[in-house]
C-alpha cells in the first residue's frame, strides 16, 4: 500500500526535472548550463535571487487571493460600506523593513561579484623570462563578423576562437566600425565592444568543445549593429592546454601549397581577387579587411552561421548581400573585372578554401 | 455659446476640435490620436511575432524588420501611451482638483498639436525613403551609420512631439500648485492627480536631456558636427549617457500615472479609502526622485567599471522598496473592503501579479553581474513588457473603461470589456512570460532571424501564438467602441456608483465650463464624503453662483506646430542639396514664429458667461439628469 504512493512522488519528482532540464535550452549557448566560472557566479545569482523574489512573490500572492476571495461584493452583501481605514504604521513598517533586509541579502554578492569578474589585474602578469602568465585575446568586432588577436602569440583568425580550457583568458575588446556586444551565454556574460575604447574582462573554460554535439560552443553580438546584427555569430572551440598549444604551433606555420589541382586553380583565383582583403596565413598577418581565412577548412560554419559545406560556400561568394544583408564582402562582379564567376571557378574558390587547414 | 448639446456639422466639429482650449476636448483629441498610434504600433508588433514564429523565416528582410522594431519602440513610448496618459491627466486632473481648466489653456492646445505634427512627421518616414532603423534607444554609433533619412526623421519627429510634452509637463505643474479648489491641500489631492504632478515634474527634468542628445545627433547628421564621431574625437557612451537620463525617469513618466490610475480604481471599487494614503504620496515621490539615479543600469555592460555598477546595482534595488509599499498598501485597501469586479477593477485586479513579476525580473537586473548575462538578451524584453504592457498598457485599457463616461456620457460594454481583458491578459501572459527563458537560453534581442539550431523554434511558436491572442482582445475593444458610440445611451454624474473624487460629482461628460460654482474639499475623497453625509446637492460650494470668465479658441497653436512641421522637412532635405530645401525651411520657420507674433501682439481677453446662463444651463443639467434617473435608476447594479 506503501510503495505506490512513494513511486509516484519519484516519477513526479523525475518528470519535473526532465521537464526543467529540457527547458534549459541547449548546452552549447544557455546561460542555463553555465560551463565556466563567470557563467556560474551568475548562474548562482540568478539562483539566489530567484529565491529570494519566490518569497516575495508567495507572500504577495497569499494576500492578494485571499483579498479578493473573502472580500468580493457578492460575499459581503451589496449595501456593505466598509471601514474606511487610513493606515497603519506598523504595516508600513514592516513591508519597508523586510524588504531592505533582502536586498542586503543580495546586494552584498552582488557588490563582490561585480569586482571579482571585473578584476584584470593579472593580466599583464609575467614570469622570470618575461613570458606572459596568461592568455590574452583581442577582439576586433567588425559588420558582422568578429577578429580574434593572440598578441602573445602573434597569431590572427577569424570567427572561431580557440582558446585553452581550465584557465582564465583575457579578453580586449574594441570595435572598428559600430558598437557590438561579445557574448558566449554558456561561458560568461557580455561585455560591450564599444568604437571608442577598449573594453577588458576575462572567462573561464571549464569544458572541452569536442564533448558537446555541435563541437563548440556559440557567440552572439548582443548589440544592435545593422541589418545582419542576427547573423554575427561565432563560434567558440575550446581545448585543453596541449592540444591548444599545438594549435599555437601550427597556426604560427607558414601555410603549406595545396596538392591537389583544383584547390590550386582556386589559389590563383583568390590571389587575383580575394588577397587584398583577407589573409590565409595566420602568422605576424596584420588585421584584415576582411577575416583572415587561415583555418577556413577547420570551420564549422561559414560567415560564422551557415552550413559549413561547398555548395554554400560557393552560394556564399556567389551572392554575399543574399544571406548577410549589409556585410561589406564585395560581389564577384566588384573584384573579378567585371564578371561573376564561372562555376569552375567557383568549384576551384571552395576547393581551395576547403583546404585551408591546420587541424589535422 | 451656453449650450453644447445643439447638433453641429462634421466641418463644424473639426474646426471647432482644431481651434479647442477645452482640456476635455484636448483630453479627447489625445485620445483618439495616441490609439491611433497605439495600433500602428501594435501592428508593428505583430509583424514583429510574425518574422520570429519560426526559425529563419523571410516574412520581413533584415533591414525592414530593424524599422518595424525602431518605430514599435518609439511609435509606443513617445506616440501612444504617454498621449493617452496625457488624454486622461487632461480629461481628470483639472476635475480631480476642482479647476476651472488646466492654468495655460492656449499652452495646452499647442502642446497637443507639437506632439501631433511631431508623431505624423515620424510616421511619414515609411513614406518618404525608409524609418529610422537604430533601435528606440538610438545607439549614436549605428545611428550616424544609418543611410537614408530615417534617423533624421526620428530625431526630428521627437525634438517637435518632445516639444509638445514639455509643455504639457509645466503646465500640469503650474495648473496643480495654483488652480486647486478651497481646501484641496496637497494631502487631500486624489493619487491620480498626485502621480500626474510628480509626472509632470519627471517630464520637465528628464526631456531636456533628451532634447540635448538629439540636438548632438541633429547636429552631427545634418550640420556636420562630430559629437559622436570617434574618428573625430567624439564619444558615443555620451549618447547611451544622455539618453538614458531621459530613458529611465521615462518609464516612471508612463508607469506613475498608471500607478495613479489603479489607485483611483482600487478605492472605487473596494469602497474603501486608499490604505495608507500618505505612505502611497510619499512612495510615488521617492520613485520619482530615485529615478534619476539609476540610469546607468541600463549600461552595466558597457565597461564603466566596477565602482559605477555596484554604486548603480545598490540605487536600483533601492527602488523597489517604495514600489513593493505600493503593491501591499493596494492589498491593504481590497482587504476588508467591497469588492465589485467591473472591467477596470478586474484589468486593476489583474495588474498586481503582471507587475509583481515584472518588478522582481527587475531587482534581478539590479544585480549588475548577473544582467551581464540577462542585459540585451529576450530576458530583458520580457521584463520591460511586463512592467510597460503589465503596468501602463492595463492601466490605459482600466482607465479607458473608467474614464469613458466621464469622457463621453455613455458607458464601454462591460460585457466585450470582460472579453477584451481576458484575450489581452492571457495574450499578454503567453507572449512574455515565455521571452523570460528565451533570453535565459541565450537569445539576444532585436533579432531579424534565429537559426533552427539553437533550442528557441518552440518558444517562440508559443510567444508569438499569444500576440495573436491579444491582438483579437483590442479588436474586440474596437467593437466595444464603435457600439457604444452607435448606442449612446446617455449616464449620470457617478455611472460606477461609488465614485469618490470630484470628478464623480459632475455631469458626464461636464459642461465646458467644469463647476459652476467652486467646490469646497472638506477632505480626502471630498464626493465620497459628501455622499456619506447625504447631502443630495452632490458638493458644497466655496462661492455665490457668478459670472465665470473663458478663454476664446484659437487656431494660432495647430498653425505654431504646422509650421516646425514644414520647417522640420527643409532641414531635412537642406543636406541633399535640394534647392527648395532652405526655403522650405525659412517658410516653416516664418510660419511659426509669425503665429507666435500674432498671438503676442493681439489681445484676446476671453468671454464671460453670464450667471444667468449658467441657471438655464443647470436647469437643462438637471432636466437630464431627471430624465435619466427616471428611465433607470442610475449607477451600476
Amino acid at each position: 500500500m506503501m510503495k505506490g504512493p512513494k513511486k509516484w512522488r519519484l516519477f513526479a519528482l523525475m518528470t519535473a526535472l526532465l521537464v526543467f532540464l529540457s527547458g534549459c535550452g541547449r548546452e552549447e549557448i544557455s546561460t542555463l548550463i553555465p560551463a565556466g566560472k563567470v557563467a556560474q557566479d551568475q548562474f548562482n545569482l540568478l539562483i539566489l535571487s530567484s529565491i529570494v523574489m519566490l518569497f516575495v512573490i508567495i507572500v504577495v500572492t497569499i494576500i492578494y487571493v485571499l483579498a479578493i476571495v473573502k472580500f468580493r461584493r457578492s460575499k459581503v452583501g451589496e449595501d456593505m460600506i466598509p471601514e474606511q481605514v487610513e493606515g497603519s504604521a506598523r504595516l508600513e513598517f514592516i513591508w519597508t523593513a523586510i524588504p531592505i533586509v533582502l536586498l542586503l541579502i543580495l546586494a552584498v554578492p552582488t557588490v563582490y561579484a561585480t569586482f571579482d569578474l571585473a578584476d584584470v589585474t593579472a593580466m599583464d602578469a609575467q614570469d622570470e623570462e618575461g613570458v606572459a602568465e596568461n592568455l590574452t585575446v583581442n577582439v576586433t568586432g567588425k559588420l558582422y563578423w568578429w577578429e580574434f588577436e593572440y598578441p602573445e602569440q602573434e597569431i590572427r583568425t577569424a570567427q572561431e576562437l580557440v582558446v585553452p580550457t581550465g584557465e582564465r583568458v583575457y579578453f580586449n575588446l574594441i570595435a572598428a566600425d559600430v558598437k557590438h556586444s561579445f557574448w558566449i551565454p554558456s561561458v560568461g556574460g557580455k561585455l560591450d565592444v564599444n568604437p571608442e575604447n577598449v573594453n577588458t574582462f576575462y572567462l573561464e573554460f571549464d569544458k572541452e568543445s569536442s564533448e558537446l554535439e555541435e563541437g563548440v560552443y556559440f557567440g552572439k553580438c548582443a548589440e544592435l549593429c545593422g541589418p545582419s546584427h542576427a547573423l554575427m555569430d561565432f563560434k567558440v572551440k575550446t581545448l585543453n592546454r596541449e592540444d591548444f598549444d599545438a594549435w599555437v604551433a601550427a597556426m604560427q606555420e607558414e601555410q603549406e601549397a595545396p596538392s591537389e589541382a583544383l584547390a590550386q586553380e582556386g589559389q590563383e583565383i583568390f590571389e587575383q581577387s580575394c588577397i587584398a582583403c583577407h589573409a590565409t596565413n595566420a602568422a605576424g598577418a596584420a588585421t584584415g579587411v576582411g577575416p583572415n581565412l587561415a583555418t577556413f577548412g577547420d570551420r564549422t560554419t561559414i560567415a560564422g552561421f551557415m552550413e559549413h559545406d561547398e555548395e554554400t560556400l560557393k552560394n556564399w561568394i556567389a551572392d554575399p548581400q543574399q544571406y548577410k544583408p549589409g556585410n561589406l564582402m564585395p560581389n564577384p562582379e566588384e573584384i573579378n573585372n567585371g564578371e561573376a564567376f564561372s562555376d569552375q571557378e567557383l568549384d576551384a574558390l571552395a576547393a581551395y578554401l576547403m583546404s585551408l587547414k591546420i587541424e589535422e | 455659446m451656453s449650450s453644447n448639446s445643439q447638433k453641429k456639422g462634421f466641418g463644424a466639429t473639426i474646426w471647432d476640435y482644431m481651434t479647442t482650449v477645452d482640456h476635455k476636448k484636448i483630453a479627447i483629441l489625445y485620445l483618439i490620436s495616441g490609439g491611433f498610434f497605439f495600433l500602428v504600433g501594435g501592428v508593428e508588433a505583430m509583424m514583429i511575432r510574425i518574422q520570429l514564429m519560426k526559425a529563419g523565416n523571410d516574412f520581413l528582410s533584415a533591414g525592414t524588420y530593424n524599422e518595424v522594431l525602431t518605430m514599435h519602440g518609439t511609435t509606443m513610448i513617445f506616440l501612444a501611451a504617454m498621449p493617452i496618459l496625457l488624454a486622461f491627466m487632461n480629461a481628470v486632473s483639472p476635475l480631480q482638483i476642482g479647476a476651472r481648466d488646466v492654468a495655460f489653456p492656449f499652452l495646452n492646445s499647442l502642446g497637443f498639436w507639437l506632439f501631433f505634427f511631431g508623431g505624423i512627421f515620424l510616421n511619414l518616414s515609411w513614406f518618404l525613403g525608409g524609418a529610422p532603423d537604430a533601435g528606440w534607444t538610438n545607439y549614436a554609433s549605428l545611428a550616424l551609420a544609418s543611410e537614408g533619412h530615417g534617423i533624421d526623421f526620428y530625431s526630428l519627429g521627437l525634438t517637435i512631439s518632445g516639444f509638445g510634452t514639455l509643455i504639457a509637463g509645466i503646465n500640469f505643474l503650474v495648473t496643480i500648485i495654483n488652480m486647486r479648489a478651497p481646501g484641496m491641500t496637497y494631502m487631500r489631492m486624489p493619487l491620480f492627480t498626485w502621480t500626474t504632478f510628480v509626472a509632470s515634474a519627471l517630464i520637465l527634468l528628464a526631456f531636456p536631456p533628451l532634447t540635448v542628445g538629439i540636438f548632438f545627433m541633429v547636429f552631427d547628421r545634418l550640420f556636420g558636427a562630430n559629437f559622436f564621431d570617434v574618428t573625430m574625437g567624439g564619444n558615443t557612451i555620451i549618447w547611451e549617457h544622455f539618453f538614458w537620463i531621459f530613458g529611465h525617469p521615462e518609464v516612471y513618466i508612463l508607469i506613475l500615472p498608471a500607478f495613479g490610475i489603479f489607485s483611483e480604481i482600487f478605492a472605487i471599487f473596494s469602497r474603501k479609502r486608499l490604505f495608507g494614503y500618505t505612505a502611497l504620496v510619499f512612495a510615488t515621490i521617492l520613485i520619482g526622485f530615485y529615478g534619476f539615479m539609476v540610469w546607468a543600469h541600463h549600461m552595466f555592460t558597457v565597461g564603466l567599471g566596477p565602482t559605477a555598477n555596484a554604486v548603480f546595482a545598490l540605487a536600483t534595488m533601492i527602488i523597489a522598496v517604495p514600489t513593493g509599499i505600493k503593491i501591499f498598501n493596494w492589498l491593504l485597501t481590497i482587504w476588508g473592503g467591497s469588492i465589485s469586479f467591473t472591467v477596470p477593477m478586474i484589468y486593476a485586479v489583474a495588474f498586481i501579479p503582471s507587475f509583481v513579476a515584472g518588478g522582481v525580473t527587475g531587482v534581478m537586473q539590479a544585480i549588475a553581474p548577473l544582467d551581464y548575462q540577462l542585459h540585451d538578451s529576450y530576458f530583458i524584453v520580457a521584463h520591460f513588457h511586463y512592467v510597460i504592457v503589465g503596468g501602463v498598457v492595463l492601466a490605459i485599457l482600466a482607465g479607458t473603461h473608467l474614464y469613458w463616461p466621464k469622457m463621453f456620457g455613455t458607458m464601454l460594454s462591460e460585457k466585450l470589456g470582460k472579453w477584451t481583458f481576458w484575450f489581452f491578459f492571457i495574450g499578454f501572459h503567453l507572449t512574455f512570460f515565455i521571452q523570460h527563458f528565451l533570453g535565459l537560453m541565450g537569445m539576444p534581442r532585436r533579432v531579424y532571424t534565429f537559426g533552427a539550431d539553437q533550442g528557441w523554434d518552440l518558444f517562440n511558436a508559443i510567444s508569438s501564438a499569444g500576440a495573436f491572442f491579444m491582438a483579437i482582445g483590442v479588436i474586440i475593444l474596437l467593437v466595444n467602441v464603435v457600439m457604444t458610440v452607435a448606442k449612446n445611451e446617455r449616464v449620470g454624474n457617478d455611472p460606477w456608483g461609488d465614485g469618490r473624487t470630484l470628478e464623480w460629482a459632475i455631469p458626464s461628460p461636464p459642461p465646458f465650463y467644469n463647476f459652476a460654482q467652486t467646490p469646497l474639499v472638506r477632505g480626502l475623497d471630498p464626493y465620497w464624503i459628501e455622499k456619506m453625509e447625504g447631502n443630495k446637492e452632490g458638493m458644497v460650494y466655496a462661492e455665490p453662483l457668478g459670472d465665470i470668465h473663458m478663454p476664446n479658441g484659437s487656431i494660432i497653436p495647430f498653425v505654431i506646430s504646422f509650421g516646425m512641421f514644414v520647417a522640420a522637412f527643409g532641414a531635412m532635405y537642406h543636406m541633399d542639396d535640394h534647392a527648395w530645401a532652405l526655403p522650405v525651411l525659412i517658410v516653416g520657420l516664418a510660419i511659426t514664429f509669425g503665429s507666435m507674433l500674432v498671438r503676442s501682439l493681439k489681445d484676446d481677453l476671453g468671454f464671460h458667461i453670464s450667471k444667468e446662463e449658467l441657471i438655464a444651463d443647470n436647469e437643462r443639467i438637471q432636466k437630464e439628469a431627471r430624465a435619466l434617473e427616471g428611465g433607470k435608476k442610475g449607477g451600476l447594479k
